[in-house]
């Protein structure tokens, strides 16, 4: 049996089994559900790379379920398709080579940092079956699937937000919070989707962007999902979630739900760029993205700056950052309708925008990891309490100053990068925006030199006094962080070419989506 | 060129910006060591100095967090009040706000044609 048709499935399937499975294995050693995992995340990193370099070279690939073959994605006589399709692009591909990446060294980071913890069978299943739902999320072409991956993401992200709530009050309240939040999300999200269905008959995205006619119904449903995937996604004044859920969360489990947020954003760009398209009010729509970005920017790092738990401050830092992506792609919507204005500037504003959201991905992950080492040593979240770390925690040290320096935009790291194309292209649509950008980047910078002086300069304190470096597990995946930092921000032209314009072009490109599976151009 | 990233008005190549950096660096630290060398270590030069006041004990002397940007956030009270204030915390105001900007938008959505 030729397995390759079949990796756009195994992508999910394999985790989604695992999920299922580890209670059992739990049984054998505490130890296998974390090996276990590591092992079925490890697979799936390596299917998403497959799948990529086929979309990369080949061009989008579809995966029907229950078809006779894979491509069959059009039963004969009908004119449009019936079954479950994934649908996987640039962008899909790109959101899912992120989800892949840091799920896996999610899952590498727990062994070690989770492992004192009671029910770890339960924690890697849940672990496993968010990777699931972002996996979904990001892969599916129907969007009834995409309602039902993101309930399987948040029922999962809630679970794993309370996990530590035995002992402690927070988390669960956090968890409560989130619970809450996601299910007045899905529920608007279903609505949308009923609104779609009762029209159209019709729950695939490529056949609903062809048959969409912008109707009132339509401008209902846009404005019930623009503000509620802009919220999943932690965009300002919904944002409030979002240091709750992020600081309570185990550190691991908090660098996935970073990327869990950019599959909601991802989500917010799918439906603006490949449902609606032209058809929708580009300039209004498009600011509407933009004002999220700039409050989000500006109101995420403000608060950031005054916080004195290191999880509270960098899940602040991940709302502002969230706001770059969103002034990129927004300013890229915002000029969709103008082909000179979308050649000359609006390209480059979406590519730094998404290129923003795998950067980010990275060094906020790597920054969460490190104030998980930071807490895995010293028992505590709180920067008043911490001081001359540096001394003892050599590589942390380390990484930390790479994730500040990439955060805050300094070359030669990856945020330079990305945030490089976002001032110059912003700047010709609106030089104000620019000058935002610009400001928040050196506050992102003044707060997390406040971060560093707090937690690693001084001198050893006495209760420190024991601590050493966190074990290699946990530096493994900080390591590998940095690296692709490093590498990204040295070589921003290889990802771009290959992976960041495809993306871009392929939200741009409405036609080619529907014509992957509708035929026809 | 490997590394050469165009930004539509102008380009960035990190490869050539560390090149600059190497060489600016070495610069800096061969006429460093051009200098005058009465440094010794373990001496008297190695005390701060603090105005004739006593030197604190060092695990005393470290700055926390709370401190750091004290004079940022009191000159900018006035918008932190209100921005704290706005951050209740409570799950009823998290939804509250979830339905402004949906009726918010809904309304600009709608008006835009």
């Amino acid at each position: 049996m030729n397995i390759l048709p079949h990796l756009p499935i195994l992508i999910i399937a394999l985790p989604l089994l695992g999920a299922f499975i580890l209670p059992l294995l739990n049984r054998i050693n505490k130890k296998v559900p974390g090996i276990f995992s590591v092992l079925i995340l490890g697979a799936s990193l390596f299917f998403t790379i497959l799948v990529a370099i086929k979309v990369m070279t080949v061009g989008p690939q579809v995966y029907v379920f229950g078809a006779q073959s894979t491509g069959f994605t059009l039963p004969s006589g009908l004119k449009f398709p019936i079954r479950i399709i994934f649908e996987i692009d640039a962008m899909s591909i790109f959101m899912g080579l992120i989800t892949a990446m840091v799920s896996f060294l999610g899952a590498v980071y727990s062994l070690t940092f989770i492992q004192k913890e009671e029910g770890l069978d339960k924690y890697y299943a849940l672990l496993l079956l968010l990777t699931v739902g972002m996996f979904g999320m990001e892969l599916t072409g129907d969007i009834f699937n995409f309602f039902v991956f993101l309930e399987i993401a948040s029922i999962a992200s809630v679970a794993l937000i309370s996990f530590q709530a035995l002992y402690k009050g927070e988390p669960a309240e956090a968890g409560f919070k989130y619970m809450v939040v996601s299910s007045i999300s899905a529920l608007i999200v279903l609505f949308a989707v009923g609104i779609f269905y009762g029209q159209y008959d019709v729950l695939n995205l490529a056949a609903l962007a062809r048959l969409i006619k912008y109707s009132q119904l339509d401008k209902i449903a846009l404005g019930l999902m623009v503000p509620v995937l802009a919220m999943k996604a932690g965009a300002v004044p919904m944002h409030m979630w979002t240091p709750d859920a992020y600081s309570e969360a185990p550190a691991p489990i908090t660098m996935i739900l970073v990327a869990a947020s950019q599959a909601s954003l991802y989500a917010l760009f799918r439906v603006t760029f490949t449902l609606y398209n032209i058809q929708l009010n580009t300039l209004t729509v498009g600011w509407v993205i933009i004002i999220f970005g700039l409050l989000s920017m500006f109101i995420g790092v403000t608060m950031a700056i005054i916080q004195k738990d290191i999880k509270r401050l960098m899940a602040y830092h991940a709302i502002s950052q969230t706001g770059y992506m969103l002034l990129g792609v927004g300013v890229g919507l915002a000029v969709l309708a103008d082909p000179v204005a979308l050649q000359k500037y609006g390209i480059t504003a979406m590519e730094g925008g998404i290129f923003h959201i795998m950067n980010h991905a990275m060094y906020k992950g790597l920054l969460f990891l490190t104030a998980g080492a930071l807490f895995y040593r010293t028992g505590t979240r709180d920067l008043n309490h911490m001081g001359g770390l540096a001394h003892s925690m050599k590589y942390t040290t380390i990484f930390f100053i790479i994730g500040a320096a990439a955060i805050a935009g300094l070359p030669p790291f990856n945020g330079f990068a990305s945030k490089l194309l976002i001032y110059e292209s912003v700047y010709r649509f609106n030089p104000i925006l620019s000058i935002i950008a610009m400001v928040v980047s050196i506050l992102t910078l003044a707060s997390f030199v406040k971060v560093f002086h707090s937690a690693f300069l001084g001198p050893k304190l006495p209760r420190y006094k024991e601590v050493k470096e966190v074990p290699t597990s946990m530096v493994f995946a900080m390591a590998v962080l940095s690296g692709i930092i490093i590498f990204f921000g040295l070589f921003p032209d290889v990802i771009i070419k290959n992976l960041v314009h495809p993306a871009a072009m392929s939200l741009i490109e409405q036609v080619k989506y529907s014509a992957t599976i509708l035929g026809g151009m | 060129m490997l590394g050469l990233l165009e930004t539509g008005s102008g380009f960035w190549n990190a490869i050539i910006w560390l090149v600059i950096i190497l060489v600016l660096g070495a610069l800096v630290v061969y006429f460093r060591n051009k200098g005058e060398d009465s440094y010794k270590k373990r001496t008297e030069q190695d005390k701060p100095f603090i105005s004739g006041n006593p030197e604190l004990n060092k695990e005393d002397s470290h700055l926390s967090a709370s401190h750091i940007y004290w004079g940022f956030t009191e000159a900018l009270k006035d918008y932190y009040h209100p921005l704290i204030d706005f951050h209740t915390g409570n799950i009823n105001d998290y939804t509250g706000w979830i339905i402004v900007v949906t009726v918010l938008v809904l309304i600009m959505v709608g008006v835009s044609g």
